[in-house]
């Protein structure tokens, strides 16, 4: 089964995008496609390469790179949303790309499931 | 349809939201602090124990474990789940509704 | 990086988009309004819901020169222009719906007669069908 994910938060104030990288890690390790996560809203600070937790934190930055690397999926940061919060290509860590808000609604329609992560 | 819920009961309405606007047979798992609501013994438990009649009710155990709930202090009815059954209940359920 | 291409040809979907939200204090509601404009480009159903404090979305005389924000409440004229759009152009499969929860309007001493759209103003239990025959639900 194909599952898109929206995540709407970024990885530090709500827990949401730490529920969204263990969902996706479940269902890519349960033989699921997980095709492209799109990150909106706040959830845009998910793709700051800038961003550096305490060493014995985890990385959400890092760990949702380590998952298009290892397992192909799409990391799609809005555009428009990004831009309000300064992720730019500058900005971006590897694994991640700036698209339009329209590669959450292709999400939408070619998966089987929408999930969505927010507060 | 799966129903999420990841506030807790006493800090909003997104529980009370969910409960009134869920399909009666469509499953609800709460997750994040939402799993305070599974909860037994508290003000805001007659909620889920009511729910249990209506719709499959799940509870998310690494969320109930990291905020030093025991599965016993779950409410009957409620079954537990870890990340890879919240993948089997969004397969099984339908699209996935999140009330946050 | 792992871009991937969608079959989308021919494919159409109802999405609802469940605002629970009052506008201002966060952005929630102005960001889920973007999404429920981008989906009218791929001609997509679309179910536009206020519940909660959702419905204060849509209240008519919003001015927000004092707080120096921006008012995007007319934002929600144009998309009641694209639903009526759809309405009227048989060219265009597309059905959108505006809908508000009843419960949510009679919590808050609010008619009908306060929004600046026109609304279906539907039941808790109506509107648990419409949603839950819906595909994707985006909800803010």
């Amino acid at each position: 089964m194909k599952f898109g994910i929206l995540v709407n938060e970024g990885p530090f104030t709500h827990q949401a995008s730490d529920t969204a990288y263990q969902f996706a890690k479940a269902a890519l390790e349960k033989g699921h496609d997980v095709p492209r996560v799109f990150f909106y809203y706040d959830g845009v600070n998910n793709a700051n390469k800038y961003s550096a937790p305490q060493a014995d934190d985890r990385n959400l930055v890092k760990l949702w790179g380590a998952l298009a690397a290892e397992k192909n999926v799409d990391l799609v940061v809005c555009v428009a949303a990004g831009m309000r919060r300064g992720i730019q290509n500058e900005s971006l860590a590897p694994g991640f790309r700036i698209s339009g808000l329209g590669q959450l609604v292709e999400a939408g329609m070619g998966c089987d499931r929408l999930m969505m992560f927010g507060d | 349809m799966l129903h999420t819920v990841n506030k807790s009961p006493f800090e909003r309405n997104s529980l009370d939201t969910c409960l009134r606007l869920a399909k009666k047979g469509s499953a609800i798992l709460l997750i994040e602090d939402g799993v305070i609501a599974a909860v037994k013994g508290t003000v805001q438990s007659a909620k889920i124990e009511g729910a249990v009649g209506n719709h499959a009710v799940y509870v998310l155990g690494p969320d109930l474990k990291a905020r030093a709930f025991s599965e016993d202090q779950v409410i009957s009815g409620v079954k537990v789940v870890d990340y890879a059954g919240f993948v089997d209940l969004a397969e099984e359920h339908g699209t996935h509704n999140a009330w946050l | 990086m792992a871009e991937f291409e969608f079959e989308t040809e021919g494919v159409k979907k109802t999405f609802t988009f469940m605002n629970r939200k009052a506008p201002y204090g966060t952005i929630y509601a102005l960001e889920v309004l973007e999404t429920v404009l981008i989906s009218a480009a791929f001609e997509q159903h679309a179910n536009i819901i206020f519940v909660d404090d959702g419905v204060y979305q849509i209240k008519a005389g919003q001015d927000t020169t004092a707080i120096n924000m921006k008012n995007f409440s007319p934002t929600y004229g144009i998309i009641e222009m694209e639903k009526e759009d759809a309405d009227e152009d048989d060219d265009i499969d597309m059905v959108w719906r505006i809908i508000v929860e009843k419960e949510s309007l009679d919590a808050r001493g609010l008619t009908e007669d306060d929004f600046k759209v026109s609304v279906e103003v539907l039941s808790a239990a109506e509107i648990a069908d419409i949603v839950d025959a819906s595909d994707c639900v985006i909800s803010g």
